[in-house]
């Protein structure tokens, strides 16, 4: 450590030894200020934030009673994903419109939000399939998903199907009010799967 | 038996260089972070890919707690009277020099309207132990929280573009609410909206995740 030499013999009266003052040691003892600057380490660790929150964008639609101006899906580009109650969801291929849909019963899947095998696979899955069919102008197709959240849903699973919609950067998507036959759908899927 | 002697020695350690790593931390975190704003409740965000910051300024700002209690809170001081003033005239709340002052130097407001003269008098704590963190009503009966949205975009002025309509949500906030509160806006034309959220990585493999490290190697 460096020292500074403070004794007091400065330049001339070193060698003929004027009067004797006794040396005093200039280290300070440190302990008290590393505890001071610890504990405002402390104070500041847990009263700022490091981060900023970020944001993600949501744009709705405009309400249009306009028919020309709403967008028609197509059964066949079309992808349903429902949110249900304890982080469950539930997706069905097209739209849904034939009553009679369900007769099939590979027609209704439940899945979840994890990684691998969940909701996120099946997007990828149709978001492929729906690219390979050509519409009328011979151009690629768009998947298009529609998002019914149950009332049972939280504000996670919301963020984390939009998120999704990110994630495989799915361009077109909707939320949508879910109907009553959905809500039956679930219930019906739920009880199958012994959910209280 | 010889003795083998220890040679004594001194227990005082050298302090100064642990006090200049300690003053170097408490540098960095002085200059790297920034306080963490007053919160009327703890509200644990969803994580999102999204990484488009949060702007400081010109934001409204509602806070939905896990129950669906909904809070205001907006920011500069200017806007905030203007925001007050507006509501005590249009609203006959009679409020105080001293009640508009502790509405311009606070946080956020959750309360129905009526309440405001009692919510606006207490402390913070009192509010907490009267229970008057009710939230500001969203149903369609009375839905105050239109009113809020109206008049904290009177009380932007001239900027109008630059305002952010963010909504800062709960993870357990039931989705309902949410949808009140979508609606709300939409009634209001309000189509932008930000939802705060915690930045999480891209998963592996996926369409993002690929375009995130393509930027990465140009």
């Amino acid at each position: 450590m460096a020292e500074m030499d403070t004794s007091s013999s400065g330049g001339k009266g070193k060698k003929h030894g004027g009067t004797k003052s006794k040396k005093l040691s200039t280290r300070v003892d440190m302990t008290p200020m590393v505890d001071l600057g610890f504990l405002l380490i402390t104070f500041f660790m847990l009263t700022t934030t490091m981060s900023k929150p970020k944001t993600m964008d949501l744009i709705m639609p405009k309400d249009t009673e306009n028919e020309k101006e709403q967008n028609k899906v197509k059964e066949s580009t079309a992808l349903t994903i429902l949110l249900g109650k304890d982080n469950r969801v539930y997706y069905y291929e097209g739209l849904a419109q034939d009553p009679n849909a369900s007769a099939d019963p590979n027609f209704f899947k439940a899945t979840s939000f994890a990684n691998t095998g969940g909701i996120r696979d099946e997007i990828i899955r149709k978001r492929d399939e729906v690219a390979r069919l050509r519409n009328s102008k011979g151009e690629p197709e768009d998947v298009v998903v529609i998002i019914k959240a149950d009332d049972d849903a939280n504000y996670k699973n919301f963020v984390d199907i939009l998120d999704e919609m990110a994630i495989n950067r799915i361009q077109r998507y909707a939320t949508v009010d879910i109907s009553e036959q959905d809500k039956k759908w679930i219930k019906s899927t739920e009880t199958a799967n012994g959910v209280q | 038996m010889p003795k083998v002697k220890m040679p004594r020695k001194s227990t005082n350690i050298d302090m100064t260089a642990m006090c200049d790593v300690a003053f170097l931390l408490l540098t960095f975190f002085m200059l790297a972070t920034k306080f963490k704003p007053d919160e009327p409740v703890t509200v644990v965000t969803p994580s999102s890919i999204n990484t488009t910051l949060l702007p400081d300024s010109d934001v409204l700002l509602f806070t939905v707690d896990k129950d669906g209690r909904v809070f205001f809170s907006m920011d500069g001081q200017p806007k905030r009277r203007k925001l007050i003033e507006d509501l005590n005239t249009q609203y006959k709340l009679g409020l105080d020099e001293k009640e508009i002052r502790n509405f311009v130097v606070g946080a956020s407001v959750g309360t129905p309207i009526k309440d405001l003269k009692t919510y606006l008098s207490m402390s913070e704590d009192q509010r907490k132990a009267g229970g008057l963190d009710k939230g500001i009503p969203t149903d369609s009966a009375n839905n105050e929280l239109g009113a809020w949205i109206q008049y904290g975009i009177a009380a932007q002025g001239t900027n109008l573009a630059k305002v952010k309509y963010c909504i800062k949500a709960d993870n357990e906030t039931p989705y309902p609410k949410i949808k009140e509160i979508l609606e709300t806006f939409k009634s209001k034309h309000i189509q932008k909206l930000n939802l705060v959220t915690n930045l999480e990585e891209p998963p592996k493999g996926t369409a993002a995740w690929q375009e995130l490290q393509g930027t990465k190697q140009h």
